[in-house]
């Protein structure tokens, strides 16, 4: 009894939540009269896939895949090796400062750089990187939140197994190669993960920092092109945008559910 | 010499080459960081003492900070932070325990539940921004069209500031409860099972069980998803951009977005210099608070 009523407020609950995007996706089928006329929005009378052309020849979304991309893959490659150093440095050796050092890495955690707006987009105009990829990506090459994730693990390998592939002649970069870095695929996966679902959405910062087609992102190519087509006559347009830019990270998520949701449960035991 | 002489001598020299070891390898995380969350930080401080436009700025002490406190349109985006995070936060939370209560039991349908919670998190919020942008629209928003089958007219949601508020409020429940639920059902699966064996067999109500048992042995995991519930609430505002640029009248006007008006639509650099600074000093405090006051308090 009590489970049933539970149960049923659940599954509820859970059509309520998923109608959105089935909203969507019907809507990015549905021709501009359907759209308005229609009484029944979840139901498409006479499909077409029209709303799609006309999108990918509205808005340059082939350039922006490629930008999300470079923007996303540039992020994690480096982010990977500069948290690798300061993990292995914060879970293994023993030196002055270590404390202060890490407080001021801590900082980051609480201070993100998308907060910093306005004197970050300053620096940039320094260095002469306003409109480039390059500045969409460089306040995120430091990751405070990899570091301690990342250290956590690290801590956790034998120090048997690293003092024995010293003693074998393993330099330092070869013990990390060899015993570290494999013991932490599970981290780094769940890393890379949150790291690409992240900054896949980001949008203030390149909003602010990038001015041409040539350096946008989907998130901000998407906002530009769906505020020039406010209209509801339109918005099969506006919805098959949308669609394009949301359905990699959907897919995504559906192959690797069972990655996606660990990794979000493992980034939360900091 | 003696042996511990020895010894401490030899730490000693080895201490130097590890520092300088361990230096070495922190620096490009270093690098970065200074670059872009110390110096810029900083600067946001110094630079919120001066006033002018930026090539003739000029030292005015605190009189930056006395016309942004005296102003009634960031009086009004505080007080909206505040509702937001009312709003928001423990009814995201409560549905999101609730959520995950129900569905760590293995049951058929339980997996394709958790994913229709949980797929509003990877969306990004821009694109969430637009599809809510279309739920609320007046007269062929899938909202008014459901309104319409009852015989009401729904109002211009959006347009509207006593309900603007309210429906940011909706939207964001939806995007981030699934994402809470996922703490929630980690911290479900560390809780000791010879507890609830014991409860059960003393007989015990589900109710009590939750009351007694589920509920406080999740507090720490409650705490940990207030705190970055919170923080969320200060960094989220993207769907401002396209559902109602701050408005109508800045009703849905929340700090960041304040901020980002400033700086790049006004061009008011002081401003948005003090703005980033109380920012930076309530994200600070959440923070604080939960490191000095909350960890000691949950960790008996």
């Amino acid at each position: 009894m009590y489970k049933k009523i539970n149960f049923t407020i659940i599954i509820l609950l859970g059509i309520v939540f998923f109608i959105p995007l089935l909203w969507v996706f019907i809507t990015s089928f549905s021709t501009s009269k359907e759209v308005i006329g229609s009484s029944f929005p979840l139901w498409v009378s006479n499909p077409t896939f029209q709303n799609y052309i006309d999108a990918w020849n509205a808005a340059p979304f082939l350039t922006y895949y490629f930008n999300t991309f470079v923007i996303v893959f540039g992020i994690l490659i480096v982010q990977l090796f500069t948290i690798t150093l300061g993990a292995y440095a914060f879970a293994r050796l023993n030196f002055k400062g270590k404390n202060v050092l890490f407080i001021l890495f801590l900082l980051q955690l609480m201070i993100q750089p998308e907060i910093l707006l306005f004197p970050n987009y300053q620096i940039m105009s320094q260095l002469g990187l306003v409109d480039s990829k390059l500045a969409v990506m460089l306040p995120y090459w430091a990751s405070a939140f990899g570091v301690f994730l990342l250290r956590q693990t690290f801590k956790q390998v034998p120090f048997d197994l690293d003092e024995a592939s010293r003693i074998d002649g393993c330099k330092w970069w070869q013990t990390l190669w060899h015993v570290y870095i494999p013991s932490a695929k599970p981290t780094y996966i769940a890393f890379a993960l949150v790291s690409v679902s992240h900054h896949w959405s980001n949008f203030m910062w390149p909003l602010i920092i990038t001015n041409s087609d040539e350096n946008r992102p989907l998130t901000v190519g998407l906002a530009l092109f769906a505020q020039s087509y406010e209209t509801g006559a339109q918005w099969g347009m506006v919805t098959a945008g949308t669609v394009l830019v949301i359905s990699p990270l959907l897919i995504a998520f559906f192959i690797f559910q069972k990655q996606f949701v660990s990794s979000f449960m493992h980034s939360g035991i900091k | 010499m003696d042996n511990t002489q020895k010894t401490s001598k030899k730490k000693l020299s080895f201490s130097f080459k590890q520092n300088m070891f361990a230096y070495l390898l922190l620096l490009p995380s270093f690098i970065f960081l200074s670059l872009f969350t110390f110096y810029p930080t900083l600067k946001s401080i110094h630079l919120s003492f001066y006033s002018g436009p930026m090539t003739r700025l000029q030292f005015s002490g605190l009189d930056q900070y006395k016309e942004v406190f005296t102003d009634e349109i960031f009086k009004k985006v505080m007080m909206n932070n505040i509702i937001f995070i009312i709003g928001t936060v423990p009814t995201s939370l409560f549905l999101a325990m609730y959520l995950a209560i129900w569905l760590n039991k293995k049951m058929k349908g339980s997996a394709l539940l958790r994913t229709s919670f949980f797929y509003p998190t990877v969306i990004p919020l821009i694109a969430v921004a637009n599809i809510w942008l279309f739920i609320y629209t007046p007269q062929y928003g899938l909202l008014a069209k459901f309104l319409q089958a009852f015989g009401e007219n729904g109002p211009n949601w959006l347009g509207n500031q006593s309900t603007v508020m309210i429906a940011m409020i909706i939207m964001i429940i939806w995007k981030d409860t699934g994402f809470f639920m996922i703490f929630y059902l980690a911290g479900l699966q560390n809780l000791p099972k010879d507890v609830y064996e014991a409860a059960i067999m003393e007989g015990a109500k589900p109710f009590q069980i939750f009351r007694h048992i589920t509920f406080p042995l999740l507090m720490p995991t409650t705490l940990f998803v207030m705190i970055v519930a919170i923080t969320n609430a200060f960094k989220n505002v993207d769907h401002l951009y396209i559902m109602t640029k701050g408005g109508p009248d800045n009703a849905s006007n929340l700090l960041l977005y304040h901020i980002y008006e400033a700086a790049f639509t006004n061009w008011d650099l002081g401003k948005a210099a003090v703005l980033t600074v109380v920012l930076i000093v309530v994200l600070l405090s959440i923070t604080a608070f939960n490191y000095l006051f909350l960890d000691k308090k949950i960790h008996y």
